[in-house]
């Protein structure tokens, strides 16, 4: 055959898998969307679940997710910004740097369900935290960890390098120079990339089984007392989020319109998640726009 | 880690000698970072600690051997004697990782492609968004689909229930795609474009220079793509777990029902009690995952070495 034929015909195979990869995002997407809008309602969104009859809600389900997610996020951010200070700023190029950065990369590829089984050994039994919200924001932040100290780290190198001379040339100590002048200019990607994190904070179930446990007391959420154990915002208690919640009755549902349900929240779950992304790209859009003044 | 008292960065000393203000600010600083490294130090050992000490009591003091374990394939647990054969949740791991690999290569290898050799502008607006918006989709969703569409259709056209290791297979090849995609677009954006025009001087088509010069050059990056895929597809819990069955045994067939390491520790270990032998030996699967993991982070870095080279 001709170079030609056959440069013309792996071209057009390769346009084709392309897209088909764009055929099975659209299908994946409209598929959820289609299935789960119906189910859709603001009561849905705010009642809570049914053990066996029909029209339960995710309302507690939604609001652990979230819970989780800022509690998650209060504890990961400062722990990643300040290990990434310490990879970019103070680490020598040494064995022992190079030692650390393996650990982040093993940390970061171990799987989700063994951070899980770690949490539940150490966080949940020997710590005697129990299946509660805070033993599965600790685990989340192991999981997370290394994502946000990669992100600190990238983002401080990428801070041009006159800057950092400068605040050090005018004599401020090297923290200082951080503190002060590299994070307020690698903020942007810190908190786009953070944005990102925590829409995989968002969708994680598998670290969250055996952590935050898999029931959901009874609410009540007109106490806003932290320590009363039917109020929603104490830590101590045992918290179902909403990608629990799916796989759950995906696998032991009783209600009968459990596949309903599990498509209502799994649309939840996908719009949350398509928030989060497209609100970190649009938040890195404007903040470079502000910071380089182009269109 | 030690806490250096004194700086020799600090900038001027400060009004009260050795201990001024900017010394003070620095140390603070530095203890903060110091303390966040050292905890995730910690935090990687006590795991590894925790796991491997839990997971080594079946063979130490229970009296189960590491050769029925590893290839025993009857899991027991409460027969009598118990058996702990894993072989079934190793060969469930590990066909549906690979196959999941072998489907999701070829389709990431011409996506990479055709975002940076083909229709580089439109790959960048269109295909890149739409592979990192598949990366954010949480794996339960993907477990969901699984269920309601690719098992009834699996159903439908072959024969079996639909459940089993293709239908795992399927839905973790669309999980593992955006790795590939993303590591291989990178590593083929990172050749030296000389290289292509050489090529293309030389009066080679465009897939004479795609499948002679681009694809050999940037054959370790490509597989370093899939092997973080693989490992992601081998520690999988949820989703594979949905749509696999979790019958423990060895499939004659794809489409038969079949397990995994991970489906196996989802499922039990909230029914068994802490300590016991049954609990234990759950541990030990969890130290097998663990290890492939140290297993997977190994092959990588080898990948990266002769990428380096």
């Amino acid at each position: 055959m001709r170079a030609k034929t056959v440069d013309r015909i792996a071209t057009a195979i390769i346009i084709c898998v392309a897209g088909f990869i764009m055929l099975v995002l659209a299908a994946l997407l409209g598929y959820l969307l289609v299935r789960g809008l119906k189910h859709i309602s603001f009561d849905f969104l705010t009642s809570a679940p049914q053990a066996i009859k029909v029209g339960g809600g995710i309302g507690p389900q939604l609001f652990n997710s979230l819970f989780l997610l800022v509690l998650t996020m209060i504890i990961t951010v400062p722990l990643g910004i300040g290990a990434g200070i310490y990879m970019s700023e103070y680490a020598k190029d040494n064995k022992l740097t190079a030692f650390i950065r393996l650990i982040v990369e093993v940390l970061s590829s171990f799987p989700s369900i063994v951070i899980g089984l770690f949490g539940l050994l150490v966080i949940v039994n020997t710590f005697g935290f129990g299946y509660s919200l805070l033993s599965g924001a600790l685990a989340l932040t192991v999981f997370n960890l290394p994502m946000m100290v990669r992100l600190t780290e990238q983002s401080l190198r990428n801070v041009p390098k006159e800057q950092k001379e400068a605040g050090l040339a005018l004599g401020l100590s090297r923290w200082k120079t951080i503190s002060s002048i590299m994070i307020p200019v690698a903020l942007p990607s810190i908190v786009t990339g953070s944005i990102l994190a925590a829409g995989r904070v968002f969708g994680e179930a598998a670290a969250l089984l055996f952590t935050a446990g898999m029931s959901s007391p009874r609410l009540d959420f007109t106490n806003w007392n932290p320590l009363s154990p039917t109020s929603p915002l104490n830590p101590m208690r045992p918290a179902e989020t909403l990608a629990v919640h799916i796989w759950k009755i995906n696998s032991e549902g009783l209600a009968p319109d459990a596949p309903e349900i599990a498509a209502g929240a799994s649309a939840v779950l996908v719009i949350m998640v398509l928030l989060f992304n497209l609100g970190a790209r649009w938040f890195g859009r404007v903040v470079y726009r502000k910071l380089t003044a182009s269109k | 880690m030690n806490l250096p008292v004194t700086n020799k960065q600090g900038g001027p000393p400060g009004k009260s000698g050795k201990w001024g203000k900017h010394v003070i600010e620095e140390a603070r600083g530095r203890a903060f970072v110091y303390f966040c490294v050292l905890l995730m130090v910690v935090t990687i050992f006590s795991i590894v600690f925790f796991i491997a000490s839990r997971g080594l009591t079946p063979f130490i003091s229970q009296g189960v051997s590491v050769k029925d374990m590893l290839f025993g394939l009857k899991w027991k647990p409460e027969g009598n004697p118990p058996l702990f054969g894993a072989l079934p949740f190793l060969f469930g791991s590990f066909v549906t990782s690979v196959l999941a690999a072998l489907i999701a290569a070829p389709l990431g290898f011409c996506a990479s492609i055709f975002m940076t050799e083909i229709m580089p502008k439109f790959g960048r607006t269109a295909l890149q968004p739409a592979i990192e918006l598949l990366a954010g989709i949480p794996s339960v969703v993907y477990g969901f689909v699984g269920l309601s569409v690719v098992v009834p259709f699996l159903r439908d056209v072959f024969p079996g229930q639909g459940i089993g290791i293709l239908a795992g297979a399927i839905v973790l090849s669309v999980m593992i795609l955006p790795t590939v995609t993303t590591i291989g677009t990178d590593a083929l954006r990172s050749l030296p474009s000389g290289l292509k025009e050489g090529s293309y001087a030389l009066g080679a088509t465009r897939w004479q220079t795609i499948y002679r010069l681009i694809l050999p050059t940037a054959l370790p990056s490509l597989l370093t793509g899939v092997v973080l895929g693989i490992a992601r597809a081998f520690g999988e819990a949820l989703a594979v777990q949905m749509v696999i069955g979790n019958a423990p045994h060895i499939p004659r067939s794809l489409f038969e029902s079949a397990t995994t390491l991970t489906s196996i520790i989802t499922l039990e270990m909230g029914n068994t009690t802490s300590g016991s032998l049954h609990n234990n030996a759950l541990w030990s699967l969890a130290l097998i995952l663990l290890l492939m993991t140290f297993l997977f982070v190994f092959v990588v870095r080898m990948l990266e070495r002769r990428v380096k080279r």
